[in-house]
């Protein structure tokens, strides 16, 4: 089956991050596609590479970068909400005049309409966090 | 392109946190892809409707005036709760009046506001292909 998953809620506050990526791998692991990843409201906090939790526990952020090197994942973070909460690729961190981009590796900045574009592609749109 | 029923439930009051207007960003966003849109508002989110909302106090933006745009972006099937109305001492009169103008009728100005009860929003999310929760 054709997945597309949409994160909500921010790392470690929420466990919904933690659950978006337990399925999306045991989906992967279970032969089936995941289209996109999408990052909204503060499940854009996933696309940081500045997380820096203790040494024994998990890096969320760090496990979406690495899953998304492994399966090729399209990890996309909303814009608009990325903007709201200080996500920056480099392009986006120059048009603002910030000094310096955050976002992790593996992730891209783009707009809603790719969560559109997963509903409609996929076969199940998967919604986590509040 | 394929024609989704994409069904937006909104629970959450429009204040108090950000989900009802990262919620119509998704909805105006969405306006652009020609799917079949129907919006639920339940629970706190039938607030999001009301009418006279002033956010000066709270230093937030007042973006409730938007939801009259909906009808001009073909978002016109808009489904109000009843037992959530009820239980916040509210009716439809508390609602703005969305409306819509219908191209298939001469563009007459058409209701885009249904009140319906909990079998018919069962009924409603049974349908959706794509059911956003926010």
């Amino acid at each position: 089956m054709k997945f597309s998953i949409q994160v909500n809620e921010g790392p470690y506050t929420h466990q919904a991050a933690d659950t978006a990526y337990q399925f999306t791998k045991a989906a992967l692991e279970n032969g089936h596609e995941i289209f996109r990843v999408f990052f909204y409201h503060d499940g854009v906090n996933n696309g940081t590479m500045y997380g820096v939790p203790p040494q024994d526990d998990r890096n969320v952020q760090s496990l979406w970068s690495e899953l998304a090197e492994q399966h090729e994942l399209d990890l996309v973070v909303c814009v608009a909400a990325a903007q709201r909460r200080g996500i920056m690729d480099e392009d986006e961190s120059k048009r603002h005049g910030k000094g310096a981009s955050n976002i992790a590796p593996g992730f891209r900045i783009s707009g809603l309409g790719q969560l559109i574009e997963a509903g409609i592609e996929s076969d199940r749109l998967m919604v986590f966090g509040d | 392109m394929t024609e989704k029923t994409f069904v937006y439930l909104n629970r959450k009051a429009p204040y108090g946190s950000v989900y009802a207007l990262e919620s119509l960003e998704v909805v105006l966003i969405g306006a652009a892809f020609e799917q079949n849109v129907k919006l639920i508002f339940i629970d706190d989110g039938v607030y999001q409707l009301t009418k006279g909302q002033k956010t000066d106090g709270i230093g937030m933006k007042n973006f409730s005036p938007t939801f009259s745009a909906l009808g001009d972006y073909d978002v016109n099937q808009i489904y109000v709760d009843e037992q959530s109305l009820k239980d916040r001492g509210l009716t439809m009169d508390d609602l703005q009046a969305l409306t819509y103008e219908d191209e298939d009728d001469d563009w007459a100005e058409k209701n885009s506001m249904h009140l319906v009860n909990r079998e018919q929003i069962a009924e409603l999310i049974g349908d959706a292909d794509v059911l956003l929760n926010f």
